[in-house]
């Protein structure tokens, strides 16, 4: 990628270990705003539904949302990726039609297969008072976290935060030329030597977790059955917009294999859609039109495997020390949450990221036995009420677009009958994984 | 099975060289006595790049886990789907571990936990030999 002036956020921005004690910002920080583009599966070519245009779609809804006009947004902390594999055809030209609407960033595919901060600017010249920029690389969770500790710090106190979305047409991770060649090089030549698909190392994780603890892949259904379900209750997801179907038991256990023991229904399907936050202090939270939503700790968990591929025990302990860090910089424990939004794209490793919070008092092993109980919106345990990616899409945001409007009472038909007080939401993968700890109140 | 070569590199062309010279090397730094693979400029623990040398090892190891790939990525595989990817660890250092397609043993009838001895496959863009696991005992 060419230079932006707008870098990535510092380590020091991370809350990242643990023993570090209450967040120093703990409820000093609020979510207001939040704002969703339409779906699609994948890029029509029209520049209308570029992931640069609805990215500023997005960003306008979350600003209406808020009941903020753009001139006093002074922030703003994105994720410049704007997919994990889908790239542009090398020769194709970029359409003109693209040129001709919108101006240029740094990168010539700015708003189409990526995004900087100075195309952003350069489109949305009504952002006339941002003087803070920060990106938050490869995931919306990066960001919010940059951005809520940007607020606590006093970088911005209107900070817009956004990730985009594309697909474009072709196998997913490879393009049609990758997954044709016959040489594989970089740190690729080993794993795609062996012919690996993007969810094996969570496919493997799961079969050994199986073993470990006298689990099936059976067991597994509830949960892809209520993320299913509770997608085609969100609006504002792929699924529900485009294919409403919903999944039956028998439907989850005859999918066709990607990586056994991981099938069809266990993987998120690439989508074009694009969100964005408006995140800020509680006092400029009162002039505004939506309930704030509190933020009481962020974490960041990236552990490095020891070697090719790791192993279930590194997952496990990776995600034991992201649930420390969670409650431990929020003050709260356990049996505070209302609800947990921990990431599922892959939904098979969805289990340790709420062993390692030990949600529901559940301990290591015991997530899928949580499973065959009542994890639904309306039960005492709601479990991914936002339904993740594999309710809505492969976005790693619907669990924040559903964590803010849970707490806001705003939910709608997913709305978990339990009072909505303290959430957990977080994304990506056990190995790599950003949480927030969102509250009703200031804590 | 019909693999795609791998392009040695400035740092893990010895690996690569070895695997055609049918031994099995891995990355080891003398001042922290610790194994690493794949190869890196740098010992991942001190950080050094002068005390990394390449040690020979066994070939034996034990089958940590595994999937199935039903529907892989990469085109010259899919004539075999589905096929085994085994983790294999290495008797040395179990913390080292290798993906292994297992020839000779059949899809779902993996024995996880068995020993396993390497042998060097042949990848057929290059003629690159790559490690592989088969089980025994």
């Amino acid at each position: 990628m060419a230079e932006s002036r707008t870098q990535n956020a510092p380590a020091s921005m991370y809350r990242s270990s643990e023993g570090l004690g209450l967040w120093e910002h703990r409820g000093k920080v609020a979510i207001v705003g939040v704002g969703v583009s339409p779906t699609a599966r994948r890029w029509d070519g029209t520049p209308e539904t570029s992931v640069g245009a609805w990215s500023i779609l997005a960003m306008h809804r979350a600003l209406e949302d808020a009941g903020v006009s753009p001139e006093e947004v002074d922030g703003l902390v994105m994720t410049r990726e704007t997919a994990t594999g889908s790239p542009w055809p090398e020769g194709d030209p970029i359409p003109e039609d693209f040129t001709r609407m919108f101006k240029p960033g740094v990168n010539p595919l700015d708003g189409i297969t990526g995004l900087s901060s100075e195309w952003i600017l350069n489109n949305m010249p009504e952002l006339t008072n941002v003087d803070f920029t920060m990106y938050g690389p490869g995931c919306i969770s990066r960001s919010l976290v940059v951005a809520a500790q940007a607020v606590g710090d006093g970088l911005t106190d209107t900070c817009l935060v956004m990730r985009g979305w594309h697909n474009l047409s072709g196998r997913y991770y490879v393009g049609q030329a990758g997954r044709a060649a016959n040489i594989t090089s970089g740190l690729t030549k080993w794993s795609n030597t062996w012919g690996t698909v993007a969810c094996y190392p969570t496919a493997m994780w799961f079969d050994q977790y199986c073993r470990k603890y006298g689990k099936t892949h059976e067991m597994h259904a509830p949960f892809v059955v209520n993320s299913k379900r509770n997608g085609l209750l969100f609006p504002e997801g792929y699924w529900a917009q485009h294919r409403p179907e919903p999944l039956t038991v028998e439907d989850y256990l005859s999918a066709r294999w990607i990586a056994k023991p991981a099938n069809l229904y266990d993987n998120d399907i690439p989508i074009c859609v694009s969100s964005a936050f408006l995140v800020t202090t509680p006092e400029r939270a009162r002039d505004m039109k939506q309930k704030p939503v509190y933020i009481l700790n962020h974490t960041s968990t990236t552990t490095q495997s020891r070697s090719t591929i790791a192993t279930l025990e590194e997952a496990e302990a990776s995600t034991d020390s992201m649930g420390r860090k969670t409650y431990e910089g929020a003050g709260i424990g356990p049996s505070d949450l209302s609800f947990e939004n921990m990431y599922d794209g892959f939904a098979e490793f969805h289990q340790f990221h709420i062993e390692g919070l030990r949600y529901a008092g559940i301990k290591r092993g015991e997530a899928l036995d949580l499973y065959e109980t009542d994890i639904s919106i309306e039960g005492p345990n709601p479990v991914s009420p936002s339904g993740g990616n594999i309710g809505s899409g492969r976005t790693r945001f619907w669990c924040h677009v559903d964590s803010v409007q849970q707490l806001q009472g705003r939910a709608g038909a997913r709305q978990i009958s339990k009072p909505a007080e303290i959430g957990v939401t977080g994304t990506m993968t056990p190995m790599a994984v950003e949480t927030l700890v969102l509250s009703s109140t200031p804590g | 099975m019909p693999k795609p070569s791998p392009a040695p590199d400035e740092v893990d062309k010895p690996f690569w060289d070895a695997c055609n010279e049918g031994r099995l090397v891995i990355q080891n730094c003398k001042v922290c006595n610790r194994f690493q693979h794949p190869p890196q400029a740098a010992c991942a623990e001190c950080g050094s790049t002068e005390n990394l040398e390449w040690s020979e090892v066994s070939g034996r190891g034990k089958i940590y886990g595994l999937g199935v790939m039903y529907d892989s990525p990469i085109t010259s595989l899919t004539v075999d789907q589905p096929f085994n990817v085994a983790v294999i660890q290495l008797e040395e250092d179990p913390g080292i571990n290798m993906l292994s397609h297992l020839p000779g043993t059949p899809v779902d009838d993996v024995p996880v936990g068995a020993s396993v001895q390497v042998e060097f496959e042949a990848t057929p863009e290059t003629g690159q030999k790559v490690p592989e696991w088969r089980v025994v005992g």
